[in-house]
């Protein structure tokens, strides 16, 4: 097919021009110590914040139609250390990393250390605790998994409290397996289960409703606590969040934020 | 792209497997035993009692037939101990059957003794045979003869009924299946044997119950 002259001539000026514009990038670079994602939130005044949206007491939607939470208070408080206002962005368990490393959100919250994770984010320092406690009432005394013998304890099926209370619990301890955790609180107020054994996150939310039988945390099975995460290679921005986070727990303020939400005081190790 | 199928992972829960078709069956057998006698009574009572006693069976089986029999139990297990009746999982699940296959049982055995003719209740007064005795002994057997596959069916809905009381917490067969399920992601495998072994149970009572009412009832059935 032949081309007109004029059409050619366009072509082959696109052409150039395309073939300059890529060497000229490649020739100046963008070198990666100069976009440091810190100094892109100082600059735009706003660092995007990933959230679950439905994760209560860390993110739920309010009665009045906004997300509150843990995680939002959080985010907040560290935009505000930052000197930048906070934008929360909904993630969900699968897109929150990819997220991450394409530059949608700068910042993740309530995701918990592993090694796979590790290879491709930098994770700062726990900010939340986050535990799978056995519960009960305050006149039970139940100090460890020993204890458990000889009583009824309900626990949703099922779930990473199922497995590790079935691997820790000793012979004689009659655990109750209902399928979501309507019938593990139903069955505790009633009676029908003297424990429950819940991730402390529920145990929040159940505190909040005020119930009539006051769950207390007797002991730990598991503690898994939640950390912040940055884009692998950000490391002044890691730096500085983990500076925010130690004078949280210095002056508190960290403190006054898990009591607000999840009903408990930090643990003492935490 | 496909759904690799392996029984084999479920292998090692067979003893689980066991114990949950023995409490089903256990639960099933406790009902139906108890269902039966208690709807005789109830039939005898809704047809020839005193007024108020008529009155009192006839609400109770309107209750019971008009109300979902999962909340039935979840009444009697989440609800009873509030009001200072606290029974365990296997006791509560052998009530509410109880109480659902009895009022079931007490209309399809009016319908079997209506069906007896009158004349046979005549034939009794007029032998002097009490009428207890007249009923026991010859209305009752025609009755249920009249209605044996009716109950018998009723039965059997039970049994397949009693797949709810996993909701709290009894370690019956549909429990168990969930339980298994929730180790082993199988889903497919799981319910699908738990099927097979539900209805094997369901055709194996009825073929039970069948060659049951062919010797009780010879000669009687027309």
């Amino acid at each position: 097919m032949k081309f007109s002259s004029s059409r050619r001539s366009a072509l082959k000026f696109s052409l150039a021009s395309g073939l300059a514009l890529t060497l000229g990038m490649a020739a100046t670079g963008i070198d990666p110590a100069a976009a440091d994602v810190l100094d892109d939130v100082t600059k735009a005044g706003v660092i995007k914040v990933g959230i679950f949206e439905d994760f209560p007491p860390f993110a739920s939607l309010g009665a009045d139609m906004k997300i509150q939470g843990y995680d939002v208070d959080m985010a907040d408080m560290l935009a505000k250390a930052l000197g930048v206002k906070a934008e929360l962005v909904g993630i969900t368990g699968q897109n929150r990393i990819p997220f991450l490393t394409e530059g949608k959100v700068d910042l993740l919250l309530s995701i918990g250390f592993s090694d796979e994770r590790a290879k491709v984010v930098d994770f700062t320092a726990p900010y939340a605790p986050y535990y799978i406690a056995v519960m009960g009432p305050q006149d039970i005394d139940v100090k460890g998994p020993a204890d458990l013998k000889g009583k009824t304890i309900a626990v949703n099926r099922g779930t990473l409290e199922d497995t590790e209370l079935t691997k820790a619990a000793p012979e004689g301890a009659d655990i109750q397996r209902y399928s979501d955790y309507a019938g593990v609180i139903s069955a505790f107020e009633s009676g029908q289960a003297q424990l429950m054994v819940v991730g402390n996150d529920v145990g929040a939310t159940i505190l909040a409703q005020n119930p009539s039988i006051k769950p207390e945390e007797k002991f730990l099975l598991l503690t898994s606590p939640s950390d912040m995460a940055v884009k692998k290679g950000e490391t002044s921005l890691r730096d500085k969040l983990n500076g925010i986070l130690a004078g949280m727990k210095q002056d508190g303020t960290l403190n006054t934020l898990a009591v607000k939400w999840l009903k408990q005081p930090l643990p003492k190790d935490f | 792209m496909g759904y690799q199928l392996d029984f084999g992972a479920l292998s090692g829960y067979l003893g689980l497997f066991l114990h949950g078709l023995g409490v089903t069956l256990v639960l099933t057998g406790i009902s139906a035993l108890l269902g039966i006698v208690l709807s005789i009574g109830g039939a005898a009572t809704a047809r020839s009692g005193p007024i108020w006693a008529r009155t009192l069976v006839l609400a109770y089986v309107e209750l019971i037939r008009n109300t979902p029999f999962i909340v039935q139990m979840f009444f009697i297990f989440f609800g009873l101990p509030s009001l200072g009746l606290r029974l365990s999982a296997i006791e509560a699940a052998s009530l509410a059957m109880t109480i659902n296959l009895t009022a079931y049982a007490i209309e399809i055995l009016r319908a079997g003794i209506e069906a007896v003719p009158p004349s046979q209740r005549e034939a009794g007064a007029a032998l002097g045979i009490r009428p207890a005795t007249v009923f026991i002994w010859v209305v009752l057997p025609q009755a249920l003869a009249n209605v044996y596959p009716a109950l018998v069916s009723q039965i059997v809905m039970t049994m397949l009924e009693s797949a709810v009381v996993s909701q709290i917490a009894v370690t019956d067969l549909t429990h168990v299946a969930d339980l298994i399920q929730s180790r082993t992601y199988r889903a497919f495998e799981t319910y699908f044997v738990i099927t097979l072994v539900y209805l094997a149970l369901a055709v194996g009572l009825r073929r039970l119950f069948a060659l049951a009412g062919r010797r009780l009832f010879a000669g009687r059935r027309h």
